[in-house]
């Protein structure tokens, strides 16, 4: 098969779309006007942001005027938890719930709150990467102002039942805020069917430029600003806003939400014999529940090799994907998240995440099937930790036939 | 984070990569939990290092960096060999990121440990050679 190039991480970020750009293009040059402004030209547009918060509330069943926008999903995390927080503070309430596999945006966010005497519960998750409703209400207590628990996560891609958690917060009274940024797009979305009180989205993983997201905040929660200056976003949020990826964002948002169910059917297919493909290799598992995920997401572990090294060389066969290995993490710890998981350090480190989409073509998954055999093999071949696991749990090592 | 095209050639070009059944010292560096695990061979003629090999568990750089050690120190007398500093590994490769420099560091372990292995085998105590073996400094391990 001829070398070609496989974009599989789009959990990552994605290209932006043509015709979100097409749609933002005219706001970089002619409709160059700040919304605020009181002549035409900035009311035109006032009203594109206007018509862009519609799309994007029309996208996950909210109304216009429960939609905030932001820089992306990290400031809408940072946002809906400081403010709940300063919401709880004022009630005497400083206990938080989350997870163990949260984003970092949400992580340490809890942790500087922690910093600051809040008392934050992070729930386990099973060892399929899911938690539970009833996990969220044991762990309820008097002085609990906020869950914030992801829709579906970023590197396992698994999906939380975060309609029945929102239920559970409801009966007690608690707010419900959800890291959507995987999810939108990818599964059905409605706020009130869901129960969600505060939802962040992002808009580069939905063929959107970076820097754009927003915060929904439902009618009648009072949250406190976390960016303090001008009346933009109805007081709420300062900055002149970022017109041409605001407008990209409400046109990619309304493709991204279309037709979710046969779009996901496609890729789910491809994902599937990327999967089994994956799984012929020997000492290979699948992370995470393989039901329960987004239709795109494939996070492996391959024993006895390192994710980095796995990456460049797909990179040079032209495969572009990700992995959890701390060498790709930046710190000496592999990912929380297959930490998380309870899987040990040594089979995190050689964790695979591929992350497809409805851009992608079965000739992308041969072509995947194709290349990464032989480079785990060849990996292998000079990996004494491999050969360790092959001694010692009396494996054929078959990188020597 | 970006790798200069010196330490992507050796990644993808490893020299020496493999094993020596007749090794006359073998060193082992490193551990599966921080994720690098480096294995060096050498076999030694008269003092002098006349064949090295590698194998590597780890990221782009350790590889890199294993692979280049190996060839600054194939041909050199045991005692010019153990000379080689980790920041002569990072010159070598027109440098590393921050993050990556502990792998030069256990590639100079590595061959330090090969050549303990040698001294000891031949009966002799390597450290005032090879001086100390230290151990890793990452919070994962108690090596």
């Amino acid at each position: 098969m001829k070398k070609r190039f496989v974009y599989a991480d789009n959990a990552a970020t994605t290209k932006v779309s043509q015709k979100a750009l097409n749609a933002a293009l005219p706001y970089f040059t002619e409709l160059y006007g700040n919304p605020s402004s009181i002549y035409s030209l900035g009311m035109n547009c006032a009203k594109a942001v206007l018509k862009a918060r519609e799309q994007v509330a029309d996208a996950i069943g909210a109304k216009a005027n429960e939609i905030y926008f932001t820089s992306g999903g990290s400031e809408s995390d940072n946002w809906a938890i400081r403010g709940c927080a300063k919401l709880g503070e004022k009630k005497g309430k400083k206990h938080i719930i989350t997870t163990a596999f949260e984003h970092h945006a949400v992580l340490h966010t809890c942790r500087y709150l922690e910093s600051l005497g809040f008392e934050i519960t992070y729930l386990p998750i099973s060892n399929k990467g899911i938690v539970t409703a009833r996990q969220v209400e044991e762990a309820i207590r008097e002085d609990t102002c906020l869950v914030t628990i992801m829709t579906a996560n970023n590197e396992i891609g698994t999906i939380q039942p975060v309609a029945e958690i929102g239920e559970v917060c409801h009966k007690h009274g608690v707010l419900f805020h959800t890291d959507a940024v995987q999810a939108v797009g990818n599964i059905e979305i409605d706020v009130n069917k869901m129960n969600i009180d505060l939802l962040s989205l992002s808009g580069h993983k939905i063929h959107a430029p970076k820097g754009i997201g927003a915060l929904y905040i439902r009618t009648g929660i009072a949250l406190p600003n976390l960016i303090y200056g001008g009346a933009q976003e109805r007081n709420r949020r300062a900055g002149t806003e970022n017109v041409p990826s605001i407008v990209a964002l409400g046109v990619a948002i309304t493709d991204a939400v279309k037709d979710i169910t046969a779009k996901n059917e496609k890729v789910r297919k491809l994902r599937d014999k990327l999967i089994d493909g994956i799984l012929k290799i020997p000492e290979t598992r699948l992370n995470g529940d393989r039901e329960q995920r987004l239709a795109g997401n494939v996070n492996v572990s391959i024993r006895g090799i390192e994710g980095e090294s796995l990456l460049l060389t797909l990179d040079l066969e032209g495969v572009a994907a990700s992995s959890g290995s701390a060498c790709t993490s930046g710190s000496l710890d592999p990912s929380h998240v297959l930490l998380a998981l309870g899987l040990p350090h040594e089979i995190a480190h050689g964790s695979l995440r591929l992350t497809i989409n409805e851009e992608n073509t079965e000739e992308d998954i041969d072509y995947i099937l194709q290349v990464l055999p032989p480079i785990v093999k060849r990996l292998r071949s000079m990996s004494p930790l491999w050969e360790r696991i092959c001694k010692t749990e009396n494996i054929h090592d078959y990188t020597l036939d | 984070m970006i790798y200069s095209e010196k330490v992507m050639d050796h990644f993808a070009h490893p020299r020496n990569v493999g094993e020596i059944e007749d090794a006359d010292g073998i060193g082992e560096v490193g551990n599966a939990k921080c994720g690098d695990i480096m294995k060096m061979y050498i076999k030694v003629n008269d003092g002098v290092i006349t064949d090295v090999k590698f194998k590597t568990f780890g990221c782009g750089a350790a590889v890199a960096t294993s692979s280049i050690a190996t060839e600054m120190i194939k041909g050199k007398k045991l005692e010019e060999a153990l000379k080689l500093t980790n920041k002569a590994v990072v010159e070598a490769l027109d440098g590393l990121p921050p993050a990556k420099l502990h792998c030069s560091v256990l590639a100079e372990e590595a061959m330090k440990a090969s050549i303990s292995d040698y001294y000891k085998r031949q009966g002799i105590d390597p450290e005032p050679f090879v001086g100390k073996q230290s151990a890793c400094d990452c919070e994962n391990c108690d090596v």
